[in-house]
């Protein structure tokens, strides 16, 4: 953690915080009755809402990492974001997917949810809260 | 045929992937950072738990940050809303499905180091393998977990 952070880097992060809510909610993904309808192959619609957010973001770290510079507001390399591929990569996928496929919550789309006044979301975010402490206390006692 | 596996069109799907995939290149340009929503979930517990996955120092010298970014999706939201909504939207999924669900995915988000946001968007940008493996198995697996339950009648 920097020890004084840019005074930017807070209202950047809540611009980008502001758009990719209201991106969540004018694609309707906020919505878990249209992410079910997208699992169950009623709709499609949700695969240009995840296309073009990779492809907006798969740009951008395309031509970033080219740059020989670092982020203005914090002095860290552009990097992809990497991650080591393991066994928890497919348990923890094929988990979220039981959670997404019963509900049709992930967890951008169910802060975004609150958003448009869905106040049963609650119980989602509960659990997902909870599921994130278990898995927590549970890898900690290892 | 298009029309059928489109029915509400494509346009507000793709204008609202555009919107999230901005928020988050904004945010990554400033700042470097491919920003995900589930860490929050972690991050967010050190402030109330001892527990030492919670307190590694990148979910303490993030969480600060992660709560801005979670209220401002939860306010961009709510921005649309009073723009374009009339009143509240209330889901009528079944609060047992919300928490169940919501559980499984709390675990499966943090276990497999990432969610539809931080693999789908910012990793499967990145063409990055275990984002490409996760975001194949956690679609398959709720592909086939939403025909099962609406197979067994549950509604809504």
């Amino acid at each position: 953690m920097p020890e004084t952070r840019h005074p930017l880097f807070m209202p950047l992060v809540l611009l980008g915080g502001l758009l990719f809510g209201f991106g969540l909610a004018v694609s309707r993904m906020s919505q878990p009755e249209v992410v079910l309808d997208f699992l169950q192959f009623e709709d499609f619609g949700l695969l240009f809402v995840m296309g073009a957010g990779a492809l907006v973001v798969g740009v951008t770290i395309a031509v970033a990492t080219r740059w020989e510079r670092t982020a203005p507001l914090t002095g860290r390399p552009y990097r992809r974001r990497l991650k080591d591929l393991d066994s928890n990569v497919v348990v923890g996928g094929v988990t979220f997917g039981l959670g997404w496929g019963l509900s049709g919550i992930c967890p951008g789309a169910a802060y975004a949810s609150l958003g448009i006044g869905n106040y049963p979301i609650l119980w989602g975010i509960a659990g997902m809260f909870l599921g994130a402490y278990a898995q927590g206390y549970w890898r900690s006692r290892d | 045929m298009i029309a059928e596996l489109f029915p509400k069109g494509v346009l507000s799907y793709a204008v609202g992937g555009l919107l999230i995939g901005l928020g988050t290149a904004v945010i990554y340009l400033g700042t470097g950072i491919a920003a995900g929503a589930s860490t929050f979930l972690e991050s967010t517990l050190s402030y109330v738990s001892e527990i030492s996955r919670f307190n590694r120092r990148s979910y303490r010298g993030s969480r600060d940050w992660r709560v801005v970014f979670t209220l401002g999706i939860v306010g961009g939201a709510a921005i649309y809303a009073l723009l374009f909504q009339d009143g509240l939207w209330v889901t009528d999924v079944q609060p047992w499905r919300l928490f169940g669900g919501g559980i499984l995915v709390g675990i499966g988000t943090r276990v497999g180091k990432g969610c539809t946001s931080g693999h789908g968007i910012c990793g499967v940008g990145s063409l990055a393998d275990a984002s490409l493996v996760n975001v194949a198995t956690f679609l398959a697996v709720a592909v086939g977990t939403a025909h099962v339950v609406g197979a067994l009648g549950v509604l809504p």
